[in-house]
């Protein structure tokens, strides 16, 4: 039998008091080492993964006839293997003429929902809360604050290229 | 049967559980809270219990990822044996609890029991509600569909709105530049980890709580709540007159809680499984986002809100809303308890509700929303082209062609957001309806670059013509005396 055994009353208080001390003190170091990566961990997409926009090839300029605004479709260049049809993202190209373009994200500028292009009365209008633009992209009526979001874009040897990447909102552009 | 109770003996002996359940099985509560005004508490854990065991047998199958969600909720729809029916189940189950829980505030708070010393447990029991309501939303995400994309879309849009961190907390959300993969796999964590994990330890101290403290009596109009005497009267109550809470209270709450659950398998038996929508592929445009009808008043108010108000109540609003829920004890934590003497609680609950059912009705309506479909899909009415002239008949085809019908009704077919048009020649003259056409104004687009003058002619001859039989088409107002036309 071990006689000094941990008995309250035998340590000396001294001894104790340091033991309590540096068991907070393990504890609280062990906390903050995995509560930082933790954190890291779940706050990480807030610094835009990937660099947040990059050029991407919409198609050839042909598919797009003056005067006319046409649906386009591309492919998320930050994508996940498992994104499946959600890393697809459709945009608005109106071709005014030659090499004159607007493209624009199909996101109404009041709450995302996608807008319509009615070539009849050329406008653009949301389902959602009745946001209605002009074919210019610039805001016609309803509760949009802006006009469409544009994208940037460059025609590269008869390709139409945009510059994308990002769920177009108030706070961050395409 | 011998055996059965040594068997138990036996586990007793080691255990301890019957001695430790026993005195809160039959703990006094008063015998005027053995009602059938309290049963809607245990109504709400009775529901909670059976979305966990739905939950689990759902997750067998569902498989949390962006490009294979969708399939797997299928799968459990039409091949899994019974999937149908737990995703039923799950879903009515969720309507149910929001409802119940609702109901279980409402009383509780009409019967004054969150006054003194029961503060904490209606704190406790706002953070339950604002769990619920976030595993309503979450699940709503699960349901990888079209909705569900939308949804998320309109929640980035908002969480957009916020200064400084805006593009942050959007990133954050999202899990990713887009709503994709990364997205879905945060809303599964978040829902069938995180917030049940909450929900459990939140649900244990609210019990604590109700236990600790007493189950709220009777409130009687006059018996005022006072920090120093509750306790006492209180306890006095329950030792003159109280009753075991099982059987006797626990009783109305086992019917209770049967039944909610027989109600909720059969509406799932009944109308099945919600969903899923559309095939969450974002560049199938033609889809008309809505959310479940917990949200249906949130939508609604984003419609209705003046634009230029709507940044500062859509991020100052939710907050506020939510801290004077906290508050309510600590504004009223003592005084009167019963509702027939607190006119102004009673007022504030009814507002409220008139409020938010009248909104989600909207939200049902939407009668803000254009009909996308309406221009090409809905005839004009045949009395309005009976009878008219080339030019007139030229501008009807001008009303349909250019989707005014999108957003004006004619014989009370197409959108709502603007005016009906039936009628509308008495309302304007010529020079308004031109004016009104060309320039726009209120929620109308102008159409003046987009129509032709031959086009703007016809489309307002055609509207001049529509006014009921023997009824004179609009003045204008500086000159009575009808225009020659």
């Amino acid at each position: 039998m071990c006689a000094n055994h941990d008995v309250p009353g035998v340590s000396s208080p001294s001894r104790r008091g340091f033991l309590f001390k540096l068991g907070l003190a393990l504890n609280v170091l062990g906390a903050a080492l995995v509560g930082v990566p933790v954190l890291g961990y779940i706050l990480a997409p807030a610094r835009r993964l990937g660099g947040g926009t990059t050029w991407i090839k919409l198609g050839v300029m042909t598919r797009f006839p003056e005067g006319e605004t046409r649906l386009a479709i591309y492919e998320n260049p930050f994508r996940v293997p498992w994104d499946g049809a959600s890393a697809k993202v459709a945009c608005w190209v109106r071709r005014l003429q030659g090499d004159s373009f607007q493209v624009f994200a199909v996101n109404c500028a009041h709450l995302g929902c996608p807008v319509r292009w009615f070539p009849q009365s050329k406008l653009f209008m949301c389902p959602c809360h009745g946001g209605v633009y002009y074919e210019d992209g610039s805001r016609a009526s309803g509760p949009p604050p802006r006009g469409l979001y544009e994208y940037e874009y460059q025609i590269r040897e008869g390709q139409l290229w945009v510059r994308g990447g990002q769920l177009p909102t108030l706070a961050g552009q395409v | 049967m011998a055996l059965l109770r040594s068997v138990g003996k036996w586990i007793e002996e080691r255990t301890g559980l019957g001695a430790a359940v026993a005195p809160v099985l039959a703990h006094q509560v008063p015998r005027s809270s053995a009602s059938w005004w309290y049963v809607f508490g245990s109504a709400t854990l009775t529901l909670f219990i059976l979305q966990i065991a739905t939950g689990i047998c759902l997750a067998l199958v569902y498989i949390p990822s962006a490009d294979k969600a969708y399939d797997s909720l299928l799968y459990l729809n039409y091949v899994a044996p019974l999937g149908w029916f737990l995703r039923a189940v799950h879903f009515w189950g969720s309507n149910a609890m929001v409802a119940v829980m609702t109901l279980h505030m409402i009383q509780v708070f009409l019967f004054g029991a969150h006054k003194y010393p029961r503060e904490m447990t209606w704190v406790a029991g706002v953070f339950l509600f604002l769990c619920t309501l976030g595993m309503a939303f979450t699940g709503q995400v699960l349901r990888w569909d079209q909705d569900a994309y939308w949804g998320l879309g309109i929640s980035a849009a908002i969480a957009a709105r916020s200064p400084v961190i805006g593009e942050s907390l959007v990133h954050v959300l999202l899990g990713g530049p887009i709503i994709a993969g990364r997205t879905l796999s945060r809303f599964f964590t978040v829902h069938v980890f995180l917030v049940p994990g909450i929900l459990i330890g939140l649900v244990g101290l609210h019990l604590w709580l109700v236990l600790r403290l007493g189950i709220n009596e009777w409130p009687m109009p006059g018996r005022m709540v006072d920090r120093s005497t509750y306790r006492k009267r209180y306890e006095d109550e329950v030792h003159k007159d109280g009753v075991p809470f099982f059987p006797d209270a626990a009783k109305k709450d086992m019917v209770a809680a049967g039944v909610v659950i027989l109600v909720v398998l059969a509406c799932a038996a009944i109308f099945g499984p919600f969903g899923p929508g559309g095939v969450p592929d974002p560049t199938i445009i033609d889809t008309v986002p809505a959310p479940d009808f917990y949200f249906l008043a949130l939508f609604a108010l984003f419609a209705l809100l003046p634009p230029w108000t709507e940044t500062v109540l859509l991020l100052v609003g939710p907050p506020l809303a939510i801290g004077l829920l906290f508050l309510v004890p600590f504004i009223s934590g003592t005084g009167e308890k019963s509702w027939k003497r607190r006119p102004v609680a009673v007022l504030g609950v009814i507002l409220i509700v008139l409020t938010v059912t009248t909104l989600a009705w909207l939200g049902v309506i939407v009668p803000w929303s254009p009909k996308m479909e309406a221009w090409s899909a809905v005839p004009t009415p045949v009395q309005y082209v009976k009878g008219r002239g080339p030019l007139e008949l030229q501008g009807a085809l001008v009303l349909q062609n250019k989707q005014c019908r999108n957003c004006h009704s004619l014989g009370g077919e197409g959108g709502k957001r603007g005016p009906a048009l039936d009628g509308v020649g008495t309302r304007l003259t010529r020079d308004q309806l031109i004016r009104q056409v060309l320039q726009g104004g209120g929620n109308m687009p102008a159409y003046g670059k987009n129509l032709m003058p031959a086009e703007v002619n016809a489309l307002v001859a055609f509207m001049e013509t529509l006014r009921p039989a023997g009824e004179r088409p609009a003045r204008p107002a500086i000159n009575p005396v009808p225009a020659s036309r």
